[in-house]
């Protein structure tokens, strides 16, 4: 490293690398079923779809977690979305280019992305 | 990008209760479930709760497993790791909640805790320096190189008020102005890594947890004071912390933070070790600068100080580890940050190794000025077995015993000093009931003796005599006009010795005097050990109402002191007896008594 400019650089490189281990409670929380009936329905490539886009975009401030069953294994792959002082978002039937759109959509932008919620597919 | 980084303690303490085979375990668990592109797992430095070892964290949840076994880590991996739903039963038990866990930070060890030195301890693996940086690593000598005059980091340092962590407690600012006010030349940075404190191990996990805080903090030190070259002086009995500080000190070199030109500022300066041999002596600001110089390690008079002629007969700046440990953070948040922190005249935190009768034997790190009872009952977890709290030990060789009637001092360097006892580098050693203190001052007293390099004739001698004297008490043939000697004695030796150690050794004999006089008293006197600790003034005997003639005692007895015929009570024949107590921990009806 030859300047200030290059550590901050590399400094600022590393933050999203090692920001998981914050016990940050104002993160938002991305949360997916991973019992047996979410790996069933495909929820690992989702996860990885989530945890690859998060890092692309390098968010900040949201955390990957995954979570036991819910009880809707009909609708699995599920994706619930925790962001503080919201309501929960519930996501269904996911695949990893869904999971992409609501990183973009949902993340990124504040909206949420209404026709993959439960909402939307119990109608 | 890893969904999830698990943590595990490779510090010394959890090393020695299996953390190596733990990591192996789940990394082969990790692979077998096919998740080695989600999950990392890192090696980092202590974590604090040493009791509790081998310890692991997993992130995001936070979720601290305690007292893991290679056998746990099959369900770890498969349930919490790929199914997401936590082991609640291998789970730090304090931490269990309904549906989450509850964070660390929230816990009763360390909830009262405020970690400044140990910031980066059990959250970084102290083997790669890019984790370091990505926690604002460096950023502080950068800010120093760039922004400020070796003038305004010596007054920021002063401003703190951060006093040595090594013991004495003097300035540091100040101690950094001494050494920069000599004329330019050669000058030298050092730093003292010669923990040898028996039950101290603070700046042992400082190195093995966060290395790389002491190097850009010497660094800093460096700019400062105008020196180049630094030696940071380690015991090899430390050899996880040599070898990290090996590595760290290498990747500090290939990124260009220490060598010649550092950051394109033109400022250069680089780091060497050297390896202690384990004398206490070398901890000794003048025989450890003596030990660099390759010469045998004992203390010279001071003055000349150190910054003005110390190694090499240069200028030098020496500080602990622990006060290196502040400098980045200090730098970075500004000094009235650090001065906000702590009592009046000690400023900011202190790192303290809770040992002895206490339930969570670790690492604690509070403000300046905590009460002894807030860390011994609170953060320390209070006394096993529901027995009593009698004393604290601070200081090691070279402190006292604080009596459980101070024990709602805030603890600071003055109140400290001012009870006859003293910071020290900050062992803590805690004593119950079953505690002698005749016994305790005799311990470290043979630990100076031992450690005595020689040199000066009170420390060497007067040492040796005050022993011998402690010896004949605990022995039950000593004479009330043994306590006058022994203080007499004390005071020669505190007033004469030539360096640190021989000048504080007595202290263990004089605040054990102090504070439990009647104690020794009972020994010379009633030719009693009131805790049931110094063999010769014991005796064990069987209740002749309690015993039901089993035999068990007998059996274990190995000198065959103890005889009687089944179902008839039995008796111990003192003359034989060995004083071994093997007898007792046997006895099922609490038939046998030591007084």
């Amino acid at each position: 490293m030859k300047s200030l400019a290059e550590l901050q650089a590399l400094r600022d490189s590393m933050k999203g690398k090692i920001g998981v281990r914050d016990d940050a409670e104002g993160n938002t929380r991305v949360v997916i079923g991973m019992a047996t009936c979410g790996i069933a329905a495909g929820a690992r490539p989702v996860l990885a779809a989530f945890t690859e886009e998060v890092s692309k975009r390098n968010l900040q401030n949201v955390t990957i977690a995954q979570t036991g069953c819910i009880g809707i294994c009909q609708y699995e792959p599920v994706v619930e979305v925790f962001e503080p002082g919201k309501e929960k978002v519930t996501y269904v039937k996911m695949t990893p280019e869904m999971a992409v759109k609501v990183v973009n959509e949902h993340l990124v932008n504040g909206n949420i992305v209404t026709e993959y919620t439960i909402g939307a597919k119990t109608k | 990008m890893y969904r999830s980084h698990v943590l595990v303690c490779g510090g010394t303490g959890c090393t020695s209760s299996g953390s190596e085979r733990i990591i192996a375990a789940l990394e082969h668990e990790i692979q077998e479930n096919g998740l080695t592109e989600e999950i990392k797992v890192i090696k980092t430095g202590c974590f604090g709760l040493c009791a509790l070892g081998p310890i692991m964290i997993v992130y995001p949840e936070g979720a601290f497993y305690s007292m893991v076994k290679p056998e746990d880590i099959p369900e770890i991996v498969s349930e919490h790791l790929l199914k997401g739903r936590i082991v609640t039963r291998l789970l730090y038990q304090e931490t269990v909640q309904e549906d989450t866990v509850k964070s660390l930070n929230h816990t009763q060890f360390y909830a009262k805790q405020k970690r400044v030195a140990l910031k980066n301890c059990g959250v970084i693996d102290p083997e790669n320096i890019n984790e370091y940086i990505g926690l604002n690593g460096y950023m502080a000598l950068g800010k120093v190189l760039t922004e400020m005059t070796p003038e305004q980091v010596i007054q920021t340092i002063k401003d703190s008020g951060l006093r040595g962590r090594g013991g004495g407690g003097f300035p540091t600012g100040t101690k950094w102005s001494f050494a920069a006010a000599q004329p330019a030349g050669q000058k030298y940075v050092c730093c003292n890594a010669d923990e040898g404190d028996p039950g101290a191990f603070m700046d042992r996990s400082v190195l093995e947890g966060d290395p790389h805080v002491v190097l850009e903090a010497m660094a800093i030190a460096g700019y400062a004071i105008g020196a180049n070259q630094g030696y940071i002086y380690v015991r090899a009995e430390y050899p996880i912390a040599v070898k990290r500080l090996e590595i760290a000190i290498g990747q500090a070199r290939e990124n260009g933070l220490l060598g010649k030109d550092i950051l394109g500022t033109g400022f250069d300066f680089d780091i060497e070790l050297r390896l202690g041999a384990g004398a206490f002596v070398c901890g000794e600001e003048t025989a450890l600068m003596t030990s660099i110089e390759g010469r045998r390690g004992e203390p010279r008079p001071r003055p000349p100080f150190p910054a003005v002629k110390g190694l090499f007969e240069r200028p030098t700046v020496l500080n602990n580890v622990e006060t290196y440990a502040n400098i980045p953070q200090i730098i970075l948040n500004g000094a009235d940050w650090f001065a906000s922190m702590g009592t009046e005249k000690s400023k900011g935190t202190k790192v303290f190794a809770l040992g002895g009768k206490i339930n969570n034997t670790g690492l604690v790190e509070v403000p300046m000025g905590t009460t002894l009872r807030e860390i011994v009952e609170e953060i320390g977890g209070g006394i096993p077995n529901g027995k009593k709290f009698k004393a604290a030990q601070t200081g090691g060789p070279s402190g006292g015993c604080i009596p459980a009637s101070l024990i709602d001092i805030p603890v600071d360097y003055d109140n400290l000093i001012s009870i006859g006892s003293m910071m020290g580098s900050g062992g803590l050693i805690v004593m119950d009931e079953d505690t002698c203190m005749v016994d305790i001052a005799k311990f470290f007293l043979e630990f100076t003796v031992d450690e005595s390099c020689g040199k000066c004739t009170p420390c060497r001698i007067g040492t040796k005599r005050l022993l011998e004297i402690l010896d004949k008490i605990t022995k039950g043939k000593g004479t009330l006009e043994d306590l006058d000697k022994m203080e007499e004695l004390c005071y020669h030796i505190k007033a004469n010795s030539l360096c640190g150690l021989g000048q504080s050794a007595p202290n263990p004999v004089l605040s054990t005097l102090k504070y439990f006089r009647d104690e020794y008293v009972a020994h010379i006197v009633d030719k009693k050990c009131p805790a049931g600790v110094c063999k010769a003034l014991l005796n064990f005997t069987i209740d002749p109402e309690k015993c039901r003639g089993c035999t068990l005692c007998a059996r274990a007895c190995p000198a065959d002191a103890i005889s009687g015929s089944v179902k008839q009570p039995h008796v111990i024949d003192p003359a034989k007896c060995l004083k071994c107590g093997a007898c007792m921990e046997k006895c099922k009806f609490g038939a046998i008594y030591k007084k």
